[in-house]
């Protein structure tokens, strides 16, 4: 022990924390807040460690959710986390062709992450779970059945046990790798993003406007989600389909649409790594994984806030259990990841094949797309609805042998 | 080992979640590369900015 003020009997304070605990999540952003706020709302003893010196920043994140997903999670976010409500999303072929999705379950909330996470984390408080922020976890070694995990802080450095440990820790999740799993992204399955949040965008507020083509934002796209006063700006791609950088291709994106930005100025630059497509194991011996730690994010549209929190609620239900009967073996975690296949698999893998489908097409085929879909029908195969797209193609011979090569069943 | 061009760096971590040998880590606006570092270019190709070379 290093720090004056470590205790293991002192109540919970500031800088006191127990350096035994039940549960140990690792990172604080929307997935491990969720899961801290569900143990501990169980009476699990649960805190949370954050390597960065804020919760909610950087964002790595357009901020957008859907309204319906949140809802029906039963997600209280709070109102000073929502900066707009949006009716559905405008759609845009290369050449400028635009179809709009909007109606029932279409509509969104754009989120201010650094407002939304710190709300998240306060109500994970309020159950009693304890944060350490600026806190980084090091290394993380099995010891008598549980977990030590090495933590260096503005108290030093120092270790603590946990019988579990959540690994929360988003795309450079080190405890996934820490506990023997392989959590490693692939390239080919895993966007890179950039963004300038800017002020003075000339675009309808009401909804999310999404830019496809290959010289626009090669096998991704470009976004612009409005905020209260501002709008998030940026895009995704994949390497093998780029020519140059992600912050090339935005530069791009804003010269070639003088229209919409030529009273706009930055405010916020952001950049970050998305993971499109789900292999890693989520669970070992004492360990879970949840959010982007375990690449939990929609392979066609790449947000992953809703399904990170919905991950964090089955873990904690199964941690609960687990705990009970004092079975953490992997075997009993697997509970977790079983649930999660039940619920998203089936989905996760209709959407990785439109997007491998989306991947193949040139910019001729966005604009034949744009002619013969209607925001319905983005809407239905975003929900990972394929068969009707097939029928709808019958008289595209260009693009019905693609389609039925990579969405037929 | 690759170099980062801390000027260039938006410490986004992307880089970190690509690395085969573990090699990359971040807190913060210090992005670490270990001794662990193979010269892959993995990282080199996804980073947005073009802050990381050989």
């Amino acid at each position: 022990m290093t720090a004056g003020y470590v205790s293991n009997s002192a109540p919970w304070g500031l800088w006191r924390y127990k350096m035994e605990v039940e549960c140990l999540v690792i990172g604080a952003g929307p997935a491990g807040s969720m899961a801290a706020k569900e143990l501990a709302s169980r009476g699990i003893e649960t805190v949370v460690i954050e390597k960065r010196q804020e919760i909610g920043a950087p964002k790595r994140c357009a901020e957008g959710v859907s309204k319906h997903s949140i809802e029906k999670l039963g997600i209280n976010v709070h109102k000073l986390g929502i900066t707009r409500t949006i009716k559905g999303a405008a759609l845009y072929s290369p050449s400028g062709k635009k179809v709009v999705m909007e109606g029932e379950g279409m509509e969104g909330y754009v989120l201010e992450r650094k407002v939304f996470e710190k709300y998240l984390a306060s109500e994970a408080i309020k159950e009693g779970a304890r944060y350490m922020i600026k806190t980084q976890a090091t290394d993380m070694v099995m010891e008598n059945g549980g977990w030590k995990v090495s933590i260096k802080n503005l108290d030093g450095e120092d270790e603590i046990k946990a019988k579990l440990v959540i690994g929360a820790d988003g795309v450079e999740s080190k405890v996934g790798r820490w506990a023997g799993l392989k959590t490693l992204n692939r390239l080919t399955d895993y966007h890179s993003g950039i963004q300038f949040e800017m002020a003075g965008v000339n675009a309808d507020e009401n909804y999310i406007h999404l830019f496809f083509g290959n010289e626009v934002a090669p096998l991704g796209y470009a976004w612009i989600f409005p905020k209260a006063f501002s709008a998030n700006v940026g895009l995704g791609i994949l390497e093998k389909g780029a020519k140059m950088r992600a912050y090339d291709y935005l530069k791009k994106f804003l010269e070639e649409h003088e229209d919409i930005f030529k009273n706009a100025s930055p405010i916020e630059i952001n950049s970050g790594g998305v993971p499109v497509a789900h292999f890693t194991e989520m669970t070992a011996d004492g360990v879970m994984l949840v959010g982007d730690a375990a690449q939990l994010v929609n392979p066609i549209h790449g947000g992953g806030i809703v399904r990170a929190m919905h991950s964090s609620i089955m873990a904690a239900e199964v941690a609960d259990k687990a705990l009970k009967e004092n079975n953490l073996s992997k075997e009993r975690l697997m509970e977790y990841e079983n649930m999660w296949n039940e619920e998203y698999e089936e989905k996760t893998n209709k959407l990785l094949k439109l997007r491998g489908f989306l991947e193949k097409l040139e910019d001729k085929d966005f604009e034949l797309l744009a002619d013969i879909l209607e925001g319905e029908d983005i809407f239905q195969l975003t929900q990972a609805k394929l068969s009707f797209f097939l029928k709808k193609l019958i008289k595209r011979p260009s693009l019905l042998g693609l389609a039925t090569k990579y969405l037929k069943d | 080992m690759i170099k980062i061009n801390r000027e260039r760096c938006m410490y986004c971590g992307g880089c970190v979640g690509v690395c085969p040998t573990n090699a990359l880590t971040l807190n913060e606006t210090m992005l670490v590369v270990s001794e662990a570092c193979n010269d892959c270019g993995i990282c080199i190709k996804f980073c947005p900015v073009g802050a990381l070379e050989v």
